[in-house]
């Protein structure tokens, strides 16, 4: 069962994985190994596995980590942290020869090089997650004091007896691991870097949102993006936000449509089952030219699929979701910080054009926690709804002409204008027509905004020079990944370059197609089974991209797992 | 203090002789009584013959898709609660393709008034059964008749215990006025389902048919005792009661937020110090 381990960068990366039930607090130990590490100064990169049930089954929680940047997931684990026999079983495969077990005294290494922490010599049993997290810290050489105050947040607002209790158990799990080494040195604490965050996919997106004037949030719960309006409704109190759970997704959209139309900057999080009710929505903020920014964190399906897994299967869908002509953007972050810029980014596009703006991420994104360095966050500036009064025709019209398609978008009840909008053909003034050339007008009107779009377009980015003998394409979440693979491939001598699109849409050729055209192979690296981004390219270049590295099982792409692909396929 | 003359007369697309007219000459007559300007005012409908009534006065108006007239006016009056926000649309909008919505909104009890036009009928479509059409009512979609019960939205409503919830009939102008005027006023969400004949594609329910049958309320009947409501609000047939059938008392959901006792969200500025502080609970 022992896999091919092809060795990338990732020498100088460890890669720590806890593995158990739910309901053992793995994630818990997970996030606070993770923060310490990143307060220790290390760049993390965690992958979230999780099955779709609130107890037992098998959950996992990998930190890789290292003293330079990181941004991709590694398959190859250095240390097993195994809460349950199931870990050894599903995850022993994966350990290194000269990795290590950590794992508690009943369980069984299954021949694997090991160490058994005596759990209930040192802790009692509700305290053995903690004594984990402190062999494991210990043998990695963190400082105790560091996880003493990353447990303190974490904890701090428990009971005495329960804070005091995790103290101990950690103070006695270091003792013990004191005596015992890793059979490889991990990576040495890297030097003093300045203060460093700790955050996933989805808690950058809800920052973003929150920096660029998000005022309302409506959702419908649905893994995994529910996080995204769960930090949002956090922090509502205190930043004046309104965000509410809706009866369903339909509701939710259509909500997020109502509070724009009136003022506030609005947002919906859902992911593919959700979005399939949300698309009628999406043909209203078209047609009534409503600003609204949809996320949407991508899971397996078809229908229900794997809940709780990841894939990059809904690019087509969310490009053409929604009935009739109107234009869009399609966001696809490729890191945390994308997350955080290209939400902040989506709330500008979608209150200039006037319509709907997409974020398009997965499960393994959302979920997956990063160092970040902190943002310039007071020096951003947030969207301002609705045009300013001075200056409109009076009387105004909600859809007036305009040269580049914009009408001045005032906001009802505010001023003492009447502003009507209709999901119907309208006229100007907004009232439903069947006149025929009033229709052709507004047809045209609306696409004209297509321009302001792509005028905006973010250039995809480059890792390697120009006639790359391979150039590996990708989009969303697999950015990290391909660009490790190439440099590993660089770092054995071959020719390779990593294109990477943080936008799907719109496309501006111009600004890839020449690279492109220069390669000698070009390999598109995608997370679904039919290669949707290579179809989008070729049906806006006619460039075709002929390889394609593909996985669909629900897992995210590794540079392990390109590079066996391109070995594999020569 | 605005006139009905400030609300405007328009063009209409509907038949002659249809039960719409004297129900838009009533939500003027509303309109006007509760002293609203225009401007304050944001309608919102969905589609159908009845979702086009807000077209033909002059107030604010989101005229969105057929079933989700409630999810719009609930979120423009959860950014804007200064706004008088009315969803008006028919019976199939509001009780059919938009039914879990109007359940929603009447279990949270938020300010906005809601009007259907109830002709027991799908008028924009040509004459199919609506939620409320009567058991056996013959149409091309159901040859046979109908077969469901009919959707009671009064006794829903009082069963969910909505704010204020009432019946009116646009064969009684003045009182229907004086109805829609009331559910204006009320903090809280408020129904008014309106009998509305439909001379086009509803022959069984004419205007008729139910000025045989309606009666007012009388005096001494106590919208505020929940149980008579309940007994009231399932009583259709021979007779069939208007007026105001139930109020209560509950807290309207808007006032829940207390960020919006700070007036609309539009405009507000960004509090720098606290997005750092956030930001630094990810450190
Ligand atoms: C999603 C969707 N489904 C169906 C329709 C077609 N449609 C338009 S109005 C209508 C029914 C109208 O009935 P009602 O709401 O009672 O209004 P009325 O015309 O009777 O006033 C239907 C089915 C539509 N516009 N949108
Ligand atoms: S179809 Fe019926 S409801 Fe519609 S306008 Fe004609 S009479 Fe009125
Ligand atoms: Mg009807």
């Amino acid at each position: 069962m022992r896999r091919t381990i092809v060795h990338s960068v990732g020498d100088s990366a460890f890669n720590v994985l806890i593995g158990g039930e739910a309901g053992q607090g793995l994630v818990t130990v997970g996030q606070l190994l993770a923060k310490s590490l990143v307060r220790s100064g290390f760049a993390v990169v965690v992958t979230q596995g999780y099955q779709s049930r609130i107890r037992g089954g098998h959950n996992s929680f990998s930190i890789r980590f290292g003293g330079g940047a990181l941004a991709a997931p590694q398959e190859a684990v250095n240390l097993l942290v195994a809460l349950d026999q199931e870990t050894v079983r599903i995850h022993g495969g994966d350990i290194r020869q000269d990795g290590l077990v950590l794992l508690g005294e009943g369980l069984d290494p299954g021949g694997l090089a090991s160490l058994k922490v005596p759990l209930r010599e040192l802790a009692e049993e509700r305290f053995s997650n903690v004594v984990a997290l402190g062999a494991a810290a210990s043998l990695l050489g963190l400082d105790e004091e560091v996880v003493v105050k990353a447990m303190s947040r974490t904890f701090g607002g428990r009971k005495a007896g329960v804070a005091e209790g995790n103290r101990n158990a950690l103070g006695k799990a270091y003792q013990w691991a004191a005596a015992f080494d890793l059979p490889v040195e991990s990576p040495p604490a890297p030097p003093l870097v300045p203060l460093r965050l700790m955050m996933n996919g989805n808690e950058a997106i809800a920052l973003g949102a929150l920096s660029a004037g998000v005022r309302f949030c409506a959702f419908y719960p649905m893994t995994p993006s529910t996080t995204i309006p769960l930090a949002l409704a956090g922090w509502a109190g205190e930043a004046g936000l309104v965000v509410e759970q809706a009866e369903d997704e339909i509701s939710a959209v259509n909500m997020a449509i109502g509070a724009s139309f009136a003022g506030a900057p609005s947002l919906v999080a859902t992911s593919g089952g959700g979005f399939a009710l949300m698309t009628e929505g999406v043909s209203l903020a078209g047609m009534t030219e409503t600003p609204l920014v949809i996320v949407i964190a991508q899971r397996p399906g078809p229908a229900t699929g794997l809940p709780t897994r990841t894939e990059q299967g809904d690019l087509e869908f969310v490009l053409h979701a929604g009935h009739g002509e109107f234009p869009r953007a399609i966001l696809s972050p490729g890191s945390v910080e994308e997350c955080f810029q290209l939400t902040r980014r989506a709330f500008a596009l979608a209150e200039k054009s006037q319509g709907p703006v997409f974020v398009l991420t997965d499960q393994f994104l959302a979920d997956s926690y990063r160092d970040v360095k902190p943002f310039d966050i007071r020096s951003l500036e947030p969207v301002t709804a609705g045009s300013p009064v001075a200056g409109v025709k009076v009387p105004y019209e909600r859809y007036a002409d305009a040269a580049d398609g914009v009408s001045p978008r005032l906001l009802p009840g505010l001023t003492e204008h009447l502003v009507v909008a209709d999901s119907d053909e309208h006229t100007r003034d907004g009232h439903l027509t069947e006149d025929l050339d009033v229709r052709r007008q507004m047809v045209e009107k609306r696409l004209r905004k297509q321009e302001i779009l792509l005028g905006e377009v973010v250039p995809p980015s480059l890792e390697g020079a120009g006639n790359p003998g391979i150039l590996l394409v990708s989009w969303g979440s697999v950015k990290g990944a391909a660009e490790e693979a190439v440099s590993t491939l660089r770092a054995a001598g071959r020719s390779a370059a990593a294109m990477h699109f943080s936008q799907v849409w719109p496309l501006a050729p111009g600004q890839f197609l020449e690279i492109m055209r220069s390669a000698e192979r070009v390999i598109c690296v995608e997370g679904n089974a039919t290669g949707q981004m290579a179809r989008l390219i070729r049906r806006e270049t006619g460039f075709e991209v002929r390889e394609k590295i593909l996985r669909y099982d629900g897992l995210p792409i590794t540079p392990e797992y390109i590079l066996r692909e391109i070995q594999g396929g020569g | 203090m605005p006139d009905v003359e400030d609300y405007g007369s328009f063009e209409t697309a509907w038949c002659p002789g249809c039960g719409n007219f004297p129900l838009l000459k009533a939500v003027k007559e509303g309109l006007a009584a509760a002293g609203l300007e225009p401007c304050r005012v944001l309608f919102v409908s969905g589609i159908g013959q009845a979702a086009k009534a807000p077209h033909y006065l002059r107030a604010n108006l989101f005229n969105g898709l057929h079933g989700r007239a409630l999810p719009v006016a609930t979120g423009a009056k959860l950014a804007n609660p200064g706004l008088t926000v009315i969803a008006e649309s028919g019976d199939g909008c509001m009780y059919g393709e938009g039914g879990n919505h109007f359940l929603a909104a009447l279990r949270r009890n938020i300010d906005l008034t809601v009007l259907v036009h109830n002709n027991q009928v799908y008028g924009l479509t040509k004459g199919q059964a609506s939620p409320t059409s009567g058991a056996g009512f013959v149409t091309k979609a159901q040859p046979a008749g109908v077969w469901s019960e009919p959707f009671n939205p009064v006794a829903t409503a009082v069963s969910l215990r909505a704010g204020f919830v009432a019946r009116g009939f646009s064969g009684w102008g003045d009182h229907l006025a004086d109805l829609i005027r009331q559910a204006i006023e009320h903090r809280g969400i408020s129904l008014v389902d309106i009998l509305q004949p439909c001379v086009s594609f509803n022959k069984v329910n004419t205007f008729a048919w139910y000025r045989e049958r309606v009666y007012d309320l009388p005096g001494e009947y106590d919208p505020r005792d929940w149980e008579k409501a309940m007994k009231i609000s399932m009583e259709w047939g021979e007779r069939i009661p208007l007026g105001v059938v139930y109020r209560g008392e509950r807290r309207a959901f808007d006032d829940a937020f207390t960020t919006l006792s700070e007036g609309p969200l539009a405009g507000r500025n960004t509090d720098r110090d606290l997005l750092e502080r956030i930001m630094d609970r990810y450190a």
